[in-house]
């Protein structure tokens, strides 16, 4: 079993920044590109929008490429259900995120960047374009020169995808693109681009401000850092929380269960769902089960079939349709837990439904197809009964 | 500098190949086959059928082969239990997806759907069918048959009416489980900008494009004894034909087809060689007029370059998207329009029979011509000028519906009138071949030399790229001729639309360098035709351009104004060249249409 450290909340990301001065921007373009790159590698902080890719290893890879026309994109599409970690930064610090970006361009030479926000977050454009202003301002006293510019979401989930996000700014369809080559290499417009998470920018100007050895300090030898949190469902504290990475889940449950708590969602419908019997052995963190940040409790009030039900029905909507196994299957296996349900096919065609989204796993042509399978092998392996009855 | 070679094994074996080399690619060169569905040849790749996924070692998930680029020192397998049940379950995802009705299908024995299904034995019931049985099937358009209920949602289509056609009649609409394969607006296909060049029909992998049918109407007239039907096949027919019946691509079965079509019952099998010969004049000397009032009258509303006018996807693809410039098209009919008006008159009057009775029927490489034959305009003979126009895929259906023993057909001759041709005229079915042929009659009339070039070939108008250029300084000209003297003529050839935008674009501002451009709406030309055997690629498509020639060259004529026939016809009947009544009937207008 691994070891627990507890459950240990932080207050870094929303701690108090009070000035309106982009200092740790100033501070950071006088240091050499090289030794910031190493500083966040040194971090291991790994990225935040859900597949947890190593952002020091994606800043150097983006660095390295040939050419000056290099772009800066801030994922803020935040469209994963049971996620709403990013607004809260881009409402109360949105200053830590833009000067991640800007800290992040300076180092692979980028001289535009873009802030892709969340269809439904509109509301927020004066606030962060009156920031955006702010910041222009101040790059121009320091002689550093960068453009960010805010780009509306289409508001569909696939969009929130790097290579789906980057064709819908270049204003195609919003379709993932063939990965290779990747947007480090050929991004918007064909060129570098570095596609971070809003939290990801944060910490990452959080590591200049701190320093690596602070930064470390937190979290476990894996899960560098602290993590935000989007709790919601069966709990009486639903809400944003800030926790280092790398705690059990069992004790996530004892502070935010509701006593009665029998699964945690952890990543959204994209990622796994936990049964209580497994809360014990279970670590939140890149070595255990990753999270986006979304944590979503359900008591035993809940019918894991509905559970199961609603997110198919999400992705069968949600899916660009573009690929087989994903258009197809998601819709194969919605109707198939229906069918089973109605006795309309025998109980052991979930057999056939499980292989199918292994088939999905390994054949869809991006993340939302290939992940379809964690949600649904996790629920259905764990709650067999409840789909069949 | 030698290219950078990459080292990588695919089962087993070690090769090297380029660098972004697809992994599919590479397979092919040690013939390793990896099914696929999205992939096209003539495309860009999309990636999104998955069927050709292999493994490559050290990844988790699959790899699709044809949108993956080689990598140094790659391990790739083809041939595991992994990728075979995950292709064979991407092969039953989207048999439960399709309304499959092979028994009944057009497309059946030629589908790349079928073909995967059956190697891999899928399953019927694996999954649960979400065929909708409401579906429905737009048969709006003259041309183009669509039913989603067929589609895969590969989006060759979409694909090749963008990047080939830059029509962009067909769009992806929607997404999830409501993506499909939609038009502006979700409109029919009659009411979109679509040119109804069929191109999209020859890279569907299945049957849920295809060309409208007509062959049972045809039947119908065939066996009614009252009705003459008077067939002629295109110059680019004669050398696909043979792939729908047992030949290999590029096999010219010529005397074949005629005898073929003499057995199923046609009354009179004629040649529309006859009628591009024909064009070549009438259009031959518009061009020449065209010349002289500008050069000799100053008249400045005469336009240049003068386009040609045979291909009716190209004719609805300028009138969609350049309804300004259609004072430069050639007014000639295409050939299959003039034949149809010329067969319900002069045909019916030299061989004395009411014109009512007479069913013209073409037999073209293209599905634009079904349009064509349906416009309004084109009755000049007092009847719908020609009744039906079909595919030579339709024609071979009827050919092996007659039980004709295709193979070993003797050859026989083309019924006269009206079915004498030229060289000239057979090189109309490849791109760059009505400028050739114009040519060749154009600078004759006006020098009365042969064109200077080796046995008649123009070289530089051949081939297939995309725009192809040429000049001719006019020197040493016959009296009648002499305001031409030293003038250089400038022509081009552009095949594809998307090339004809190119051409047009210049056109429409004002910077065509050119006096006579030749356009064709498809790739390759006629050869290429929307109406043509399916599959098509480059390579196919060079094969039937070299058995274009090789026809031309086996003519004992190979100048559209030898054709004596022609000749006859302007003595006995027609009058003079562009005059009163080829007017009436060889001639045309344009329709000016909307963008969208
Ligand atoms: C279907 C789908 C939706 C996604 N949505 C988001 C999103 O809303 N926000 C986000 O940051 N990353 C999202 N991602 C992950 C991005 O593709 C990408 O990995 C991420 O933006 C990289 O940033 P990071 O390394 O900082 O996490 C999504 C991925 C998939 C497959
Ligand atoms: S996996 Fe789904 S979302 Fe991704 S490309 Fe395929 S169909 Fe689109
Ligand atoms: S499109 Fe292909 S698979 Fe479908 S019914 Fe026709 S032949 Fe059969
Ligand atoms: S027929 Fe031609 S123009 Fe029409 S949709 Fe197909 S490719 Fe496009
Ligand atoms: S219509 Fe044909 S080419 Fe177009 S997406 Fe469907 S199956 Fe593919
Ligand atoms: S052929 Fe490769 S994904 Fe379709």
């Amino acid at each position: 079993m691994a070891p627990s450290n507890g459950l240990k909340r932080v207050d870094v990301i929303f701690g108090a920044y009070a000035s309106t001065k982009y200092l740790i921007l100033q501070k950071s373009i006088r240091r050499e590109k090289q030794e910031i790159i190493q500083d966040i590698i040194d971090s291991g902080l790994r990225g935040r929008g859900g597949a947890g890719f190593p952002t020091g290893l994606k800043w150097k890879f983006a660095a390295a490429q040939p050419g000056n026309e290099k772009y800066v994109i801030c994922n803020a599409d935040e469209g994963e259900p049971g996620t709403f970690k990013d607004r809260e930064i881009l409402m109360k610090v949105p200053q830590k995120m833009i000067s991640g970006m800007a800290i992040c361009a300076y180092v692979i030479g980028a001289t535009k960047a873009f802030i892709y926000l969340r269809g439904e977050y509109q509301f927020m454009v004066p606030d962060l374009q009156k920031e955006l202003d702010n910041f222009h301002e101040q790059a121009r006293e320091m002689n550093f020169d960068l453009t960010i510019e805010l780009r509306m979401g289409s508001g569909a989930y696939v969009c929130g995808e790097e290579t789906a996000l980057i064709e819908s700014m270049e204003g195609k369809r919003g379709e993932p693109r063939n990965k290779p080559p990747f947007p480090v290499v050929e991004g918007f417009h064909g060129k570098p681009t570095v596609v971070n998470n809003v939290e990801t920018f944060v910490n990452a100007n959080m590591i200049c401000r701190i320093g690596v050895e602070e930064f470390i300090k937190l979290g476990t030898q894996d899960s560098r850092g602290s993590k935000l949190f989007s709790i919601s469902g069966d709990t009486p504290k639903a809400g944003v929380h800030e926790l280092e990475l790398g705690m059990k889940l069992s004790d996530f449950v004892a502070e935010f269960g509701d006593d009665d708590t029998k699964a945690v969602q952890v990543g959204g419908a994209a990622g796994f769902c936990v049964p209580r019997k497994k809360f014990d052995t279970t670590i939140i963190g890149f070595e255990g089960m990753p999270t986006g940040g979304s944590m979503m409790l359900f008591n035993s009030s809940r019918s894991m079939y509905h559970v199961l039900h609603n997110y198919l029905e999400f992705f069968e909507e949600e899916s660009c349709g573009q690929c087989t196994p994903c258009r197809v299957g998601c819709q194969q296996l919605l109707l198939g837990i229906e069918a089973i349900k109605k006795q309309e096919r025998p109980a052991s065609y979930l057999n056939q439904l499980l292989k199918l989204s292994e088939t999905m796993k390994i054949a869809s042509k991006c993340g939302l197809g290939q992940s379809v399978a964690n949600s649904f092998s996790s629920i259905v392996e764990n709650y067999v009964e409840e789909m069949i009855y | 500098m030698k290219k950078q070679k990459i080292n990588i094994t695919i089962d087993g074996i070690k090769l090297a190949v380029d660098e972004q080399c697809s992994i599919l690619d590479a397979a092919k060169k040690v013939n390793i086959h990896i099914p696929t569905l999205c992939h096209h040849e003539d495309l860009c790749v999309a990636g999104n059928c998955r069927i050709c996924v292999v493994e490559v070692e050290g990844q988790r998930a699959l790899s699709a082969s044809c949108a993956t680029p080689v990598a140094e020192g790659m391990v790739i397998k083809t041939n595991t239990a992994k990728v075979r049940k995950a292709r064979k379950d991407v092969a039953a995802l989207l048999v439960a997806e399709h309304n499959t009705q092979c028994t009944t299908c057009y497309r059946s024995m030629n589908c790349e759907l079928q073909e995967i299904a059956a190697e891999y034995n899928v399953d019927n019931n694996t999954y649960i069918s979400l065929v909708d049985p409401n579906y429905t099937i737009d048969r709006s358009s003259w041309s183009i048959e669509k039913d989603d209920s067929k589609c895969i949602r590969c989006q060759r289509c979409v694909r090749t009416c963008a990047e080939l056609q830059h029509v962009n009649a067909l769009t992806v609409a929607n997404k999830g489980k409501e993506m499909k394969i939609s038009t502006f607006l979700d409109l029919p296909l009659n009411e979109v900008v679509c040119t109804n060049c069929g191109q999209c029909i020859n890279r569907c992998p299945t049957g849920a494009l295809t060309e409208r049918r007509f062959y049972d109407d045809l039947w119908d007239a065939i066996d009614d004894p009252k009705k003459h039907v008077v067939m002629n096949t295109a110059p680019s027919v004669r050398v696909a034909l043979g792939e729908m019946l047992g030949f290999p691509v590029g096999t010219r079965v010529t005397g074949k087809m005629v005898t073929a079509m003499k057995k199923i019952g046609m009354d009179s099998v004629l040649d529309t060689d006859f009628a591009a010969d024909l064009t070549i004049i009438e259009e031959g000397t518009e061009l020449l007029g065209r010349l002289k009032k500008i050069l000799v009258e100053g008249n400045k509303e005469i336009k240049l370059p003068m386009l040609t006018s045979c291909s009716p996807g190209w004719i609805k693809f300028i009138e969609h998207m350049y309804p300004n410039h259609l004072g430069h098209l050639s007014t000639c009919k295409s050939p299959q329009q003039m034949f149809g008006a010329l067969a319900k008159t002069y045909y019916a009057e030299k061989m004395g029979i009411d014109p009512a009775d007479v069913v013209s029927v073409a037999i073209m490489p293209c599905a634009a011509k079904k349009f064509e034959a349906n416009r309004p305009e084109m009755n000049s003979s007092g009847y719908q000028d020609v009744d039906a126009g079909l595919t030579t895929r339709e024609l071979g259906y009827m050919i092996r519906q007659a039980g004709v023993d295709f193979l070993h057909l003797e050859d026989s001759d083309y019924d006269s009138l009206m079915g004498e041709s030229t060289g000239a005229g057979a090189i109309f079915g490849a791109t760059g071949g009505v400028m050739e042929a114009a040519l060749r009659t154009v600078y004759e009339v006006v020098t009365g030399r042969e064109v200077p070039f080796d046995n008649l070939r123009i070289m530089p108008v051949r081939g297939t790229d995309g725009i192809k250029e040429a000049s001719i300084k006019l020197e040493n000209l016959l009296d009648e001729w002499k305001f031409l003297e030293g003038v250089e003529v400038k022509v081009a050839v552009a095949h594809g639309l998307k090339n004809a935008r190119i051409i047009m674009d210049q056109v429409e501002a004002g910077t065509s360098p050119y006096h006579f451009i030749e356009v064709m709406a498809c790739p390759g030309g006629c050869i290429g035709g929307g109406g043509q055997p399916i599959p098509t690629n480059e390579e196919i498509r060079k094969k039937r351009i070299e058995a274009i020639y090789a026809e031309d060259e086996g003519m004992p004529k190979r100048k559209s104004h030898e054709n004596t026939e022609v000749q006859k016809l302007y003595k006995e009947w027609l009058g003079d060249v562009n005059g009163h009544k080829a007017h009436e009937l060889l001639h045309t207008h344009y329709t000016k249409r909307n963008r969208y």
